[in-house]
């Protein structure tokens, strides 16, 4: 039977996965409030980071993988940096909407282009033009050139941070995105569309004959990825109150790269995780080995390669629970 | 002029032309297709079948001639844009979702042909699942449903190749060697399921499959197409066109008995 994990998610209903959404934003929110500040903001950081890796997991699904995502990482951290530095936008819900649209409407012109192209050739590209960006910005003295710029702390409806807890403000809105944003990611992978993703990664051909384009899924992949690559940099500007050209620097996305590969396809959740587990780990080695915490930033992902080939996301499905599918009655519901 | 031949073919494929450098695949290939029609393409390997499938199909563009789909030019149509206006294939090596399940491939193939390309919609929804198992069930695979393709055997991946293929609701149904690599005691029971699943569809489907066989041949085509070095040598009854001298010669390889017999007499003559 079954020998491979399924890269098709178990499929959950929208008001399930609604439920659940909510369940995990109030989980968030406790975590925050009964956490040290240091947790939060490192959690915070990963959870934003954690954004742009979930749009490289919609794209590994089609079968391409964006090595350049801190194009609209940058894009969406410096359309957010700009609004509440010369527009006058405070909110922090606002300033990550605008960050999300402003990558996205960067990508988007590129998507038709770059959707025709696989393997280290789409890697490349993107790759090249996050790298156009970061000369850009470098050389742009209106945004600060190498040293970039910084950016205040942000308001929530009008509200300004309490002042004995300033990072929980943030703290809430990154947990509203991730909850919202990672449902959504769960809702599109399990629709049609997701599975047409799968289908191209598969046999693009067949796909083509079955009257599908594969250049319209695939561009469609990256323009989501855009949009939540350019959330993510607005949560991650807002949370360092700082922005500079090195967000759209090829380390940078190779950083996305590595939690999603760390990840794996296979769950969401795990791409969080990952996010979250890459923070700690460079926090930790940083501090006590600063020299070296590449070193062991790389033989943890040689590791898990070796021993979890699909990814840490992959353990789920080994949990006896979610291992069966059943058979679907016929004319009946979803397996 | 009869009814019959007023009635508007399929499809039509008018002075078709091909060639690939010095090797002629298609030349002057003219073939109507009438509807809920049976054709086979006979032929030995090189004779230019699979390239006029691929013709028609959008894969291959003829330097020469014109294909009409009921009335339509589709010559120079896309693949994916002549799959929508209802011309399916399957292909004579099985173009699978080797990773996925049987189920996902259909539901896939549904929502390809569907245009269902919703980004939030469930692909697994009851209906599109009843459906993809209904025609499942037609092609005898629904027990198979939530197996890994790769681990089915050849010929059971024929018959989702062509069970995807009917997603569609096609009009013209092209299968490339439907029985290639199945086993000779699976044949007829390979090709028995394919035309009841076909003759269950809800609209009357045309169909032209590629064969080899000439016992497949004779069983399950209503007219056969012989083709030799790109051109179309003989088209009629699958009788007529296989006992055919000319077919005999280039094709089938079966010599008509009154040669066979004055070959041998010589021989013996000869080595007397």
């Amino acid at each position: 039977m079954n020998t491979v994990p399924s890269l098709y998610f178990v499929p959950q209903s929208a008001t399930r996965l609604l439920s659940l959404a909510v369940l995990g934003f109030v989980g968030l929110m406790l975590f925050g409030y009964f956490s040290p500040k240091w947790v939060v903001s490192l959690a915070t950081l990963s959870l934003a980071n954690g954004l742009v890796s979930l749009g490289i997991l919609i794209m590994m699904r089609s079968g391409v993988v964006p090595f350049g995502q801190g194009l609209v990482f940058a894009a969406g951290g410096y359309a957010a940096a700009l609004a509440f530095n010369h527009l006058g936008v405070r909110d922090a819900l606002l300033l990550c909407l605008l960050g999300g649209v402003a990558a996205l409407l960067v990508a988007a012109p590129f998507a038709p282009l770059l959707a025709r192209y696989r393997g280290i050739f789409f890697a490349m590209l993107t790759l090249a033009l996050s790298m156009v960006m970061y000369g850009v910005l470098m050389k742009s003295e209106s945004l600060g050139g190498s040293d970039g710029f910084n950016v205040s702390r942000p308001t929530l409806f009008g509200m300004l941070a309490p002042a004995s807890r300033p990072e929980l403000l943030l703290w809430s809105v990154t947990a509203f995105f991730t909850c919202l944003l990672a449902s959504l990611v769960r809702l599109y992978c399990n629709s049609s569309r997701g599975l047409l993703s799968l289908a191209v990664r598969e046999n693009e051909l067949r796909v083509e004959y079955l009257g599908s384009s594969v250049v319209n899924v695939v561009a469609w992949n990256y323009v989501l990825a855009a949009f939540l690559g350019g959330v993510g940099g607005a949560l991650s500007v807002l949370a360092l109150g700082h922005i500079e050209p090195n967000f759209s620097y090829w380390t940078t996305s190779g950083e996305f790269v590595f939690v999603a590969i760390l990840a794996g396809q296979h769950s969401v959740l795990a791409i969080l995780a990952s996010s979250f587990l890459l923070e700690l780990v460079r926090s930790f080695s940083s501090s006590y080995f600063p020299n070296t915490w590449q070193f062991s930033l790389g033989l943890f992902l040689l590791l898990v390669i070796r021993f979890l080939p699909d990814g840490l996301g992959s353990l789920a499905q080994k949990f006896p629970m979610r291992r069966a599918r059943p058979a679907p009655p016929l004319g009946g519901t979803a397996p | 002029m009869n009814a019959a031949s007023n009635r508007q073919p399929v499809l039509s494929a008018q002075g078709l032309q091909r060639s690939f450098g010095a090797v002629v695949a298609a030349a002057d290939v003219c073939i109507d297709i009438q509807q809920g029609e049976r054709l086979c393409l006979i032929g030995s390997n090189g004779a230019g079948k699979t390239t006029f499938v691929n013709m028609i199909t959008g894969y291959l563009k003829p330097t020469a001639g014109r294909i009409l789909l009921a009335g339509e030019d589709i010559t120079q149509r896309s693949p994916r844009e002549i799959t929508l206006k209802g011309v399916a294939r399957s292909f004579q090596i099985p173009q699978l979702y080797l990773h996925m399940s049987v189920l996902d491939n259909v539901l896939a193939a549904w929502h390809a042909n569907q245009g269902s390309r919703h980004f939030l919609r469930p692909a697994h929804d009851a209906e599109s699942v009843a459906r993809s198992m209904d025609l499942l069930e037609r092609f005898g695979l629904q027990t198979m449903a939530m197996q890994t393709v790769r681990e089915l055997p050849g010929g059971v991946r024929k018959l989702l190749d062509i069970a995807m293929a009917l997603t569609g609701q096609p009009k013209l149904l092209l299968l490339d060697e439907p029985t290639s690599g199945v086993s000779a005691d699976e044949k007829y029971a390979t090709m028995d399921t394919v035309v009841q699943a076909i003759e269950r569809s809800q609209e009357q489907v045309s169909v032209v499959f590629v064969e080899h066989d000439m016992d497949i041949v004779r069983r399950y085509a209503s007219r056969v197409a012989a083709f030799y070095s790109g051109r179309v040598i003989a088209d009629g009854q699958a009788e007529q066109v296989i006992t055919d001298p000319e077919v005999q010669r280039h094709v089938t390889g079966l010599a008509p008995a009154s040669r066979t017999s004055h070959a041998l007499s010589a021989h013996r003559e000869a080595t007397a």
